[in-house]
């Protein structure tokens, strides 16, 4: 069964999530061991068997490279079998199954990745977990980028394998900064493991799995027209293999994620730019990745000051959860879905109240906004800081601080001060951008008034205004990489000696696309109505 | 010949191999080159910042002030915000970085005539790096290009720290060479056309339509 990678409109948003799962040939001999074991049940060492079928029926899928099946076992089954039998407590450990799967190095390398991805979700790992797991992902990415797999995995589970592999380095990073609750066999393990989980280590990988599979290369010439990878949604059709290329591309992905959370910006974008986000690419058949491309692109544009190229993005990607969000109910990555969603309706609100341009919201989007943030805009648009450090607070990456701490001062925890850092820098520009907002509200009642009676008005004297004046041109224009200077400004002026002087800001109302909607849709009507047929 | 190829060598190394913090101390002695010639690289200076993240035992204060002087010329560019994203906080409660971030917050409010006397106060963190009292003023030029048509000549003055017969000259030399004329008798400087003093200027693309998006009514109207 060929994997059906779909056009772009009619793509199957995930697909797999299917209600036939007990028909599925690894289940055929029923779910016989799926009592809960028994606590203090040694489920390392037992391998129930239903859990011998699926690693054989895996293993075949992946020798046969068929990604439907693999795609249908890895998010269904697999969830599945967690959820009856591994609640609370691990999948039976690598050697148990290796037998049934020949031994396969590659097959116990991915076995063990999903392993420990459920350990992270349903348990918590220790400091012998985590270090092994460390060790799992570079033996993974080794044999990966020596070029000796010949597979062909769903794009789901290679974005899932750069996904957990940040995510699990963001929570050592935490786990490492959180010193006063270790015990001393914790911090004696952690002064020798500076290589694991290193900043530098999980960077380069990264950086070797987008140099190694030349992803930039070819996504440079898909700019010419030539549409080999995008078209195929990364899939190699021609009995090669999609690891290396398609985990290149998510690395730039994870790229952009790893530098946000050092709170480096720039060059997270920088490192992003490769991939168009405005065109339908490989980032799209994944949804976890488009949000967290999305939902990283955008924030990161937010601390540049940049909110128009926020703000778009934001609205962009709110609004395709809206559309489909009912399609990724039964999925796994659901609960995630909705709270990146959340997080970027408030990230959404805050540029808004800091940028307010209305037009650039999707009507759906909008709705969902007033509905939840209406008061709180309200309360940001008149400065109120309180408000938002709470939104940003609730809405901004876990940051950390990527070097071991010195384990011979007194332990602390720091496991907050990166986020302390980002978030003090955000209020401070807040506060400096504190007077804009009476300036634009003033500005849309006149179209010329003197600097002496606007000062007047708001109640300070004129130089403060006239700095205050010069303050709002500043933060309303974006310096582009190119050097061009961009406004964006809903409301604009110049000022004439004393005298200031407002564009002209009537929204003109946009008659053209309201008839050309209007006029397709009466024709659709017409020819419907012609089709009908009266008995 | 060392002096003229390092830069090219030094942006190919961040562009090719960024996460290697032995390539620190080429960094910093690039700091120390951008100082000297007058040159800028962002990149390169927040590739140092992220290697003295990761290794914090290794930063050096000094450098990071030059680059963060360096960044405050490069206004109004963010330059200057980026770089404090990736300086611990408790760094930046001590000087020289209280201080720097005080002079970058009096730039980023326009408040001008603070920002120069605290500048004054403050010629030693300053003075080493050649060129700043420069970029400032083009900095404050910037703002008030884009703000005003026509300016008294005293909040020039304060923007750009320049009086007397010293501001004449520079009035000379921008009327002579940037498209500035005076009026009334020099108390009022007329700066040059742009989209942002002339909103008018600005291309109005409010109701233009796409012709595609007609293109998909010539079947109905055909």
């Amino acid at each position: 069964m060929a994997y059906d990678a779909g056009g772009y409109g009619g793509r199957d948003y995930g697909g797999g999530y299917d209600d036939s799962y007990d028909d599925r040939p690894e289940f055929r001999d029923g779910f016989r061991d799926l009592q809960p074991p028994e606590p203090g049940f040694d489920s390392a060492n037992y391998v129930p068997d239903v859990v011998k079928t699926f690693v054989v029926y895996m293993y075949r899928h992946i020798r046969e490279k068929n990604v439907y099946e693999i795609h249908q076992m890895y998010e269904g089954s697999f969830q599945k079998l967690s959820e009856r039998l591994f609640k609370q407590s691990n999948w039976p450990a690598v050697e148990m199954i290796a037998p049934y799967v020949d031994n396969d190095h590659v097959f116990c390398l991915l076995y063990k990745e999903m392993w420990f991805r459920h350990l992270y979700a349903r348990l918590q790992p220790t400091i012998e977990q985590r270090c092994d797991s460390w060790d799992n992902y570079c033996n993974l990415f080794q044999v990966i980028l020596h070029g000796n797999v010949n597979m062909q995995l769903p794009n789901q589970w290679l974005w899932d394998m750069v996904d957990e592999f940040i995510y699990q380095f963001q929570s050592f990073c935490q786990y490492r900064a959180k010193l006063k609750q270790k015990t001393d066999h914790e911090l004696a393990f952690l002064r020798q493991i500076d290589e694991v989980w290193n900043v530098v280590g999980v960077l380069n990988y990264l950086q070797a799995l987008i140099e190694k599979s030349m992803i930039l290369q070819i996504l440079d010439d898909e700019k010419d027209g030539n549409l080999t990878f995008t078209a195929t949604d990364g899939y190699d059709y021609q009995g090669g293999t999609n690891v290396l290329k398609v985990l290149g591309y998510f690395s730039i992905v994870g790229l952009l994620r790893v530098h946000c959370l050092l709170g480096d910006y720039q060059s997270g974008l920088h490192a992003l730019l490769p991939i168009d986000i405005n065109q339908p690419g490989v980032f799209n058949t994944v949804i976890g990745c488009q949000i967290t491309t999305i939902y990283y692109y955008g924030f990161a544009n937010l601390m540049l000051r940049r909110y128009l190229d926020a703000i778009k993005s934001f609205n962009q990607v709110l609004l395709y959860i809206f559309k489909t969000k009912q399609y990724h109910q039964r999925s796994s990555q659901y609960d995630q879905i909705l709270k990146k969603n959340e997080q970027m309706y408030a990230l959404l609100a805050i540029s808004l109240s800091l940028c307010p341009h209305p037009k650039l919201v999707d009507e759906n989007v909008n709705n969902q906004l007033r509905e939840k943030y209406a008061e709180k805009m309200l309360r940001m648009q008149h400065s109120d800081e309180a408000m938002f450090d709470e939104l940003f607070s609730y809405a901004c990456p876990k940051f950390i601080t990527p070097a071991p701490p010195n384990y011979d001062e007194p332990l602390v925890n720091f496991n907050q001060d990166a986020y302390r850092l980002q978030l003090k820098l955000f209020l401070s520009e807040v506060r400096q951008q504190q007077l804009l907002s009476s300036i634009r509200s003033f500005l849309k009642l006149y179209t010329t008034i003197s600097i002496a009676k606007l000062a007047s008005f708001m109640d300070v004297d004129e130089p403060t205004l006239r700095v205050a004046l010069l303050t709002y041109k500043h933060k309303t224009h974006v310096i582009n990489n190119d050097g061009s200077v961009l406004s964006n400004a809903d409301v604009d002026f110049y000022v004439d000696d004393d005298m200031v002087h407002i564009a002209d800001t009537k929204t003109t109302k946009r008659f053209g696309d309201y008839f050309i909607r209007h006029i397709s849709k009466f024709d659709e009507i017409i020819n419907d109505l012609d089709r009908v047929q009266l008995e | 010949m060392p002096g003229a190829q390092v830069p090219i060598t030094i942006e190919q190394l961040v562009a090719l191999n960024p996460y290697n913090p032995d390539i620190l101390p080429d960094l910093e002695n690039y700091v120390e080159e951008q100082v000297v010639t007058q040159t800028y690289s962002l990149d390169a200076n927040l590739c140092l910042l992220r290697l003295y993240q990761f290794q914090p035992a290794r930063l050096d204060v000094r450098i990071v002030a030059r680059m963060l002087v360096k960044a405050l010329m490069a206004l109004p560019a963010t330059d200057f915000n980026l770089c404090m994203f990736l300086i611990p906080e408790r760094l930046q409660m001590e000087e020289p970085f209280l201080t720097l971030a005080t002079l970058a917050h009096f730039l980023e409010t326009a408040h001008f005539r603070e920002f120069w006397d605290e500048a004054n106060r403050n010629r030693d963190i300053l003075e080493v790096v050649p060129g700043f009292e420069q970029a400032i003023q083009g900095y404050a030029i910037h703002v008030l290009s884009i703000t005003y048509q026509r300016l008294p000549r005293s909040i020039l003055a304060e923007a750009i720290n320049v009086e007397g017969l010293s501001l004449d000259k520079f009035l000379e030399y921008q009327v002579n060479n940037n498209g500035w004329t005076l009026e009334k008798g020099g108390q009022l400087v007329v700066l040059p056309a742009n989209e942002d003093n002339h909103p008018v200027l600005r291309k109005s693309s409010a109701d233009s339509i796409p012709l595609e998006h007609v293109a998909r009514l010539f079947p109905v109207l055909g």
